[in-house]
Formats: C-alpha cells, sequence, structure tokens
C-alpha cells in the first residue's frame, strides 16, 4: 500500500480546500440546464495552468464530480437535465417531486451518486489497467448493438402506447441526422439553412424538448409547480438510507455498468445512465412503477452516471484516450502543463496520478454533506418560489444554456423551435424521452453501422462483423430480451398463473362469463 | 471563458468610451481568440501555448472561446460577421477551408477566410499497432498490393487531412487501402489500438502520445521530427508526400490591411521564440512561419495539392 502516501498528499489543506470548492461550483454549474461538465471543465482549465498539476486535476475532477451530480437537481425538481447524464433522473425523479417527494428524490440522487463515484474512483485507483482493455475491444459493430440496446428502453419507456413511442424515437433518429454527417461528410436535412448546418446539439434538444413544454405548461395552468410535502422538514435522509439498503444490488449494479460504459469513448454518462436504468428495470419486482415516481430509478441513474466519471479516467489515464468529453478537456490541459500523457502515464507521473485519484475520491466524498445542503436549498427555493418568478428564471437560464454551448445563438433558435414542436407532441400523447434517446443514440448507432459496414466490406465479411463477434452477441441477445421483455414477463406470469391453483382459473373462468 | 467575455466586453466598452483606438497603439485591449473545435483538441491545445506567448507580446490578455460544429465550419461561417478591429482572431485550419467548401455549401467560401499566419502543422503520421507484422512502410505497401481494398486505415473524419493522406498514399503507391473515418482523433486512435483497424492515418501528436504501443511506419514531413528522430519521412522511402493539418489564424475580412499586418508581425514574433518552439516540438508540433505577405502562395500551392487528390476523394461531384 505504498499509494498511501499519496493520499496524505491530496489531503493537503489546500487540496482540501480546493476539493470544495470545485465540488461546489460543480454542483451549481451542473444544476443550471445547458451549463455541462464539459463546459464546467473546460471554463476552469485556464485556472488551474498556475496550480501544480496534481492541484490542477483535482479541482478538475472535483467540478466534474460535481457537474454530472448537480444536473440530477433540475431533472427532479423542473424535469429538466442539467446535463445529458442526468435524462434519465427525470423518468422517475420529477414525478416523485410532483407527488411531494422532491426532497426524498434529492437524496437519494446524492446517496446513489456518491456510491456511484465512489465505485469508479476506486476501480480506476485498483484496476485501472485490467479495465482499460475494455476501450479496446469495443469496435464500431459493439459501439452499433450498444445504440440499439439503449434504444430498446424505448418499449419500457412507452408502455401503453407502443406505436407513439417509436415514432417519437424514429423522429429523433431523424433530427439526429441534421447536419453535417462524420462519416462521408454530407450535409443532411438543413434545407439550406446554417442555423442546422451544424446539426442539432443534444443539449440544445434536451433543454428544448423537457425544459420548454414544462414552461408553457407552469404558464397555462393554475397549479402549482410541485405539490408540496405535508411535511417538507429534513432531507428525510433515513429514509433514504433505508431504500437506499433494500436497492443495494441495484445500486453496485449501476455503478459497474456505469464504470464499464465510461470506460467506452464516445458512449458517455447519458448512455450509462440510460442502460443502467434499463437494466435496473428489466430485474425489479415492480418494473411497471418505473417511470411513474420509482425511488429505484433514480438510485440506478444517479449512481451510474457519477461512476461514469472514475471510469472515463481509466482509459485517459491509462492509454491517453479521453474516456468522455470533459476528459479530452483535460488530456488538453495536462498536454499544456508538459506533461507527457499516454500509456506512460501511470508509471512516470505515478504521483499525480494517485494523488489525483485520491482527490477524486475525497471530492465524492465532499459531495454527500455540500450535496444534501445544496439540494435542501434548491428545493426549497423551488417550492417557494413564485411562478411569476420561477418561469422568467427559468426561461432566462435556457436561452443562456442553449447559447453558451458553443456561444452561438443558432443552438438558441433550435432550442426554441424544438420546445415548441416538443409541446405540442406532448399535447398529442408523445414524450419527450424517446425523441430525446433517438437524438442522443442515433449518431452512436449511425457510425458505429457504417463504420462495421465498411471494415466488414473491405475484409468481405460484412455479416460477422455484426453476428459474429462474440460481446456484439451479447449486447444484441440483452437488447433483445429488454425489447421482448413485457411479453416474457407476462408469458412467464400465465404459466405461474397456470399451475397455481384451480380455483384461480375457475375464477377467472367465472369472470370470463 | 464566460467571465473572460464578460470581462473582454467591460473592457471594450471603456475602450470605445476613452476614444476610438487606431493602429498605432493596437493591441490596447484583449484579443479574443475563437478556437472552431471543441476544447481540448489539437487546435486548443496549440492555442494555449500561444497564449501566454501572445500576452507577453502584445501586453493585453488573450481570451480563448470556442465555436464547434460542422467540422469547424460554423465558425468560419460566421468570421465575416465579426467586428474587424483587430481584436478578434480564429483558428483558420487546412484542409478543412479548403476542402469542405469545395465538397458542398458549408456557408463560406475559401476567399471568406482571411488568414494572417500559419503557424504550425501536425505531419499526418502512418501507425500500425506495436504487435503489428508491417515493420515497415514497404511491409506495408507490399501486403496492400497483393490485397487490393482489404487493408484497413482508421482516421479522423470524412475529407479531412488523414483523409487526404490516405488518399495520396493510395495514388503514389499504387495501392488500394479502405478508410474508416471516425469522429476525431481518439477514437480513430482507439480503433486502431484495439485492432479494429489494421492502420491509421494520424498526427505527428498523437503519434507520440501513444509511445510505445503503436509503430509509426512513416511521417508526411520534409524532414524528421526532432521528437520521433527514428521515424523515416515519406520523402526519404521515396513518396513525395508532405502533408497533415495546418493551422492559423485568420480575421475578419472587414480588419484594416494595417493591422492584419501588425497582428502577423506579432504572431511572427512568438513563433521565433526558442522556448515556444521548444514546447511545440516537445508536443509533436512544427512550427512553421507563415506570415501575412507569404500567404497568397502558400495557399494557392496547398490549394493546387488538395485539388489533385479531391477528385480521388469523390469530392468533384458536388460542383456540377
Amino acid at each position: 500500500m505504498d499509494k498511501i502516501i499519496y493520499l496524505f498528499e491530496a489531503l493537503s489543506v489546500a487540496n482540501l480546500g480546493l476539493a470544495f470548492v470545485g465540488v461546489l461550483a460543480g454542483i451549481v454549474i451542473g444544476a443550471l440546464p445547458g451549463l455541462s461538465a464539459t463546459m464546467a471543465v473546460a471554463v476552469l482549465v485556464p485556472f488551474t495552468f498556475t496550480m501544480n498539476p496534481a492541484s490542477g486535476l483535482i479541482v478538475l475532477g472535483a467540478i466534474y464530480t460535481g457537474a454530472i451530480y448537480g444536473g440530477s437537481y433540475s431533472a427532479i425538481l423542473v424535469n429538466a437535465p442539467g446535463t445529458p447524464s442526468a435524462i434519465a433522473t427525470t423518468f422517475d425523479g420529477f414525478p416523485m417531486a410532483k407527488r411531494g417527494d422532491g426532497a426524498l428524490a434529492v437524496s437519494l440522487a446524492t446517496l446513489a451518486s456518491v456510491i456511484g463515484g465512489l465505485v469508479g474512483a476506486l476501480l480506476l485507483m485498483f484496476l485501472a489497467p485490467p479495465l482499460a482493455t475494455v476501450a479496446l475491444a469495443f469496435g464500431p459493430p459493439e459501439y452499433f448493438w450498444l445504440a440499439v440496446f439503449g434504444l430498446t428502453l424505448i418499449s419500457a419507456l412507452s408502455v401503453g402506447n407502443l406505436l407513439k413511442g417509436l415514432i417519437g424515437a424514429c423522429f429523433g433518429l431523424l433530427l439526429s441526422m441534421i447536419g453535417v454527417a462524420v462519416i462521408g461528410a454530407d450535409v443532411r436535412f438543413t434545407f439550406g439553412s446554417q442555423t442546422l448546418i451544424g446539426g442539432i446539439d443534444i443539449v440544445a434538444g434536451l433543454i428544448g424538448l423537457y425544459c420548454i413544454p414544462v414552461l408553457i405548461d407552469l404558464v397555462a395552468t393554475k397549479d402549482p409547480h410541485l405539490k408540496v410535502a405535508s411535511d417538507s422538514s429534513g432531507f428525510r435522509l433515513a429514509e433514504s438510507f433505508g431504500i437506499l439498503m433494500r436497492q443495494k444490488f441495484n445500486a453496485l449494479r449501476s455503478a459497474v455498468i456505469g464504470t464499464v460504459v465510461g470506460i467506452l469513448p464516445g458512449a458517455g454518462g447519458s448512455v450509462a445512465s440510460l442502460v443502467s436504468y434499463s437494466e435496473a428495470r428489466r430485474s425489479a419486482k415492480n418494473p411497471e412503477n418505473y417511470g411513474k415516481g420509482e425511488p429505484g430509478g433514480i438510485i440506478a441513474t444517479e449512481a451510474a452516471n457519477n461512476a461514469t466519471v472514475g471510469g472515463g479516467f481509466i482509459p485517459t489515464l491509462v492509454l491517453g484516450i479521453p474516456g468522455t468529453p470533459p476528459d479530452a478537456v483535460i488530456l488538453g490541459a495536462l498536454l499544456v502543463q508538459g506533461i507527457k500523457i499516454g500509456p506512460q502515464l501511470f508509471t512516470s507521473q505515478g504521483s499525480i496520478v494517485y494523488t489525483f485519484i485520491f482527490g477524486l475520491l475525497i471530492g465524492t466524498l465532499l459531495m454527500l454533506p455540500i450535496g444534501l445542503v445544496v439540494g435542501r436549498y434548491a428545493y426549497k427555493s423551488i417550492i417557494s418560489i413564485p411562478k411569476a418568478a420561477l418561469v422568467p428564471t427559468i426561461a432566462f437560464l435556457t436561452v443562456i444554456g442553449s447559447f453558451a454551448i458553443h456561444n452561438n445563438l443558432h443552438d438558441s433558435a433550435v432550442m426554441l423551435g424544438l420546445g415548441v414542436i416538443g409541446w405540442f407532441l406532448n399535447r398529442a400523447g408523445f414524450t419527450p424521452s424517446p425523441i430525446v434517446l433517438g437524438l442522443v443514440l442515433g449518431q452512436i448507432a449511425e457510425q458505429g453501422f457504417v463504420q462495421a459496414y465498411l471494415i466488414g466490406n473491405a475484409q468481405q465479411n460484412v455479416l460477422g462483423q455484426f453476428f459474429g463477434r462474440p460481446i456484439s452477441l451479447a449486447i444484441a441477445a440483452f437488447a433483445i430480451l429488454t425489447l421482448f421483455y413485457p411479453l416474457i414477463a407476462k408469458a412467464i406470469g400465465a404459466r405461474r398463473a397456470r399451475k397455481s391453483d384451480v380455483d384461480q382459473t375457475v375464477e377467472s373462468r367465472k369472470a370470463d362469463v | 471563458m464566460r467571465i473572460g467575455t464578460l470581462l473582454s466586453t467591460v473592457v471594450f466598452a471603456i475602450g470605445v468610451t476613452s476614444g476610438i483606438a487606431s493602429a498605432q497603439d493596437y493591441p490596447s485591449k484583449p484579443i479574443n481568440y475563437i478556437i472552431p473545435f471543441n476544447a481540448g483538441g489539437e487546435s486548443d491545445v496549440a492555442a494555449r501555448f500561444q497564449q501566454p506567448f501572445l500576452e507577453e507580446v502584445t501586453g493585453q490578455s488573450i481570451v480563448v472561446q470556442y465555436i464547434s460544429g460542422a467540422g469547424g465550419a460554423q465558425a468560419w461561417s460566421q468570421l465575416n460577421g465579426m467586428e474587424g478591429d483587430g481584436y478578434t482572431m480564429m483558428g483558420s485550419n487546412l484542409p478543412h477551408i479548403i476542402l469542405q467548401p469545395m465538397a458542398q455549401d458549408v456557408g463560406y467560401t475559401t476567399d471568406d477566410i482571411t488568414n494572417v499566419y500559419f503557424f504550425q502543422y501536425t505531419p499526418d503520421a502512418l501507425l500500425v499497432p506495436a504487435g503489428s507484422d508491417f515493420q515497415t512502410l514497404e511491409d506495408f505497401v507490399a501486403y496492400a498490393k497483393e490485397n487490393p481494398g482489404s487493408v484497413t486505415i482508421s482516421g479522423s473524419a470524412t475529407n479531412s487531412a488523414n483523409h487526404v493522406a490516405t488518399t495520396k498514399l493510395n495514388e503514389l503507391a499504387d495501392i488500394q487501402t479502405t478508410y474508416i473515418p471516425f469522429s476525431g482523433t481518439s477514437p480513430s486512435m482507439t480503433a486502431l489500438l484495439g485492432g479494429q483497424v489494421q492502420g491509421s492515418f494520424s498526427y505527428s501528436t498523437a503519434a507520440l502520445n501513444q509511445g510505445e504501443e503503436i509503430r509509426v511506419l512513416a511521417v508526411a514531413a520534409e524532414e524528421r521530427l526532432p521528437s520521433l528522430p527514428d521515424t523515416p519521412t515519406f520523402k526519404e522511402l521515396g513518396y513525395d508526400m508532405v502533408g497533415g493539418a495546418y493551422r492559423g489564424i485568420a480575421v475578419p475580412s472587414s480588419t484594416p490591411e494595417e493591422i492584419r499586418t501588425q497582428l502577423s508581425d506579432l504572431i511572427g514574433e512568438v513563433n521565433a521564440n526558442p522556448e515556444f518552439v521548444k514546447k511545440m516540438e516537445d508536443a509533436g508540433f512544427v512550427v512553421i512561419s507563415i506570415p501575412y505577405s507569404e500567404m497568397p502562395a502558400f495557399m494557392e500551392e496547398r490549394e493546387q495539392q488538395y485539388q489533385s487528390v479531391a477528385e480521388t476523394m469523390g469530392i468533384e461531384t458536388s460542383s456540377n
């Protein structure tokens, strides 16, 4: 345990202070829709050039973790994911907040995020080199199947209205194709408009499709934004712990999924939380509650997205290949600091790397007290601010947030346009989630498919690319299982019912008559 | 970044009230440096290397910002709408600004971009995994000749420097390889390390980062790179291939001639600083100096280079 010495380095007063400020700043930035983790890290990078590399990394890692966690606040309280990683947190978070369990949802998200973050960081510390090979085992066909797996979640999300869910997803896939294609560089579906040439940014799409309809509804109806719980006192921490203990397997599984997906460059927190949400729902005893305010859903997504932080650093530090977009910014920062990145980093710069990992662990732990206090404050202010002030504030943030993506008004225009479309679609019974899933996963699926096809074509074995690789087949099998799970569950249920005693059958026959 | 923007706006407001700045005292306020790509890429890293040196020679702060999208086209199509007072400059990249408008309407033309300086390039480098059977470029070419079409080469994006390099090598060596575009240098490298493709065209910077995990068969530079002294150039091996991604600085077309020259001189001053050159070379960049006065000749030469491969890449189709 020679690594312990680096713990004391990370525990210096200056580094602790940096981690504290970093987590706090990250939470606030992440909570604001549109200001994503990547942006938070990019803004802070120049300031770290004056620090020593380990301290600089600690503050960047703390901001990154904080921002990923902070995204859950707006997802839960306003139904608008603060970062793409928090998309799936809206599924159950907002319904919980609506029925008055907002404080509980925030506490759960905090606990789950801390667990996810710890699992990710510990795996980074102890298993980074072997886990990095996961990044290399994933080729284009695997990304294609992973995206397809994510898309199968639509069948679960749109129970009772599969057709509308599928139409929504197709709309999302269509949106993902707008702009200059990565492969082929064709300009598609822009109708000659300069606004659309950069494509639909995922963050702009998120803000538009989730935030704007909520805002319009807030203005159009008299209901208060959230129902205020009768006893809105406290964090409901004991209750959260209880739920977490019952869901500990879910939390751990989601954290591991999050770490592994985080390792994959090009997948990221949104895919991680969607995949673990889908797995949590599939293996739950009460899958029908998911999407209606089930605490297990929040635990799954929040544990997963914070685990991607540690996971993403695995290929970043071991291979010199950024696992997630914020990692790319951090790698660039290291390069400017004059540190040689790449496979030699772990051995040649061990002190920096391990001090940083301990810093990440400390930052994650600090998230618990900071998160609970900030979360409670955020919840209190959201429920106590009158609608007349809340709506303009959020509206202002949506425009600022979408502008800030690329310092570009085009994204604000896209955001508003999609917002209005989203509101009409909502009224017609189309929920935003399938559309957003299509938008997020469409590009991953398309690139994976075309690359796999090109490689297969060159090797004259296209089918082998898609169906001849073990990891691909395993993911495809999971996808099929998830897709047909409602039917399979029904069939199993029916068989069980048949096996059970005759009385029931008789009764049901009576009911038939 | 946002604080920086705010700060520069405030400073700008003060600048306006205190009288119009003239070319004599240029620069007299912070300069915005817009990178048309995401933070963390080669363009950003090079700009961050320049930043402190530029601040030293100008005596002003340099505010780095990002407007990314459509492979840079998002920013370049807005360049001429920005204020041409010398306080807004934008990263400019080759072959992007030549090949993008050549292929289709992307909202700007090559002539719309007023380049004042090209200060560095990252030569294309042909890489194979360390465990590959290809020990030399000759092995690679010989195998590709025997198996036309079956050798896969990954690279970053379509119509990019990597794409040009693959096409050019095919032409010069009379081989046929399959180019597989990825969404950036990192995914392309991941595909190579994971054995999804047999070779990869990347830049000297990326090749350097990967160290012993990969073998660099050749670099497309005039001379061997100080950071990769054992790697031959394509020229040495008989393939007349020099190229890569060239990075420079452009200004809005409304910028006065005088200021264009002044800015070019300032960037040139940074380029002449041995400390800057050392930092850049250690990271795998090759520092070049093409000032504003030599721009027309340089651009013409590059345009001819790209024109010759554009047809093979399938670009000419959109012009008819």
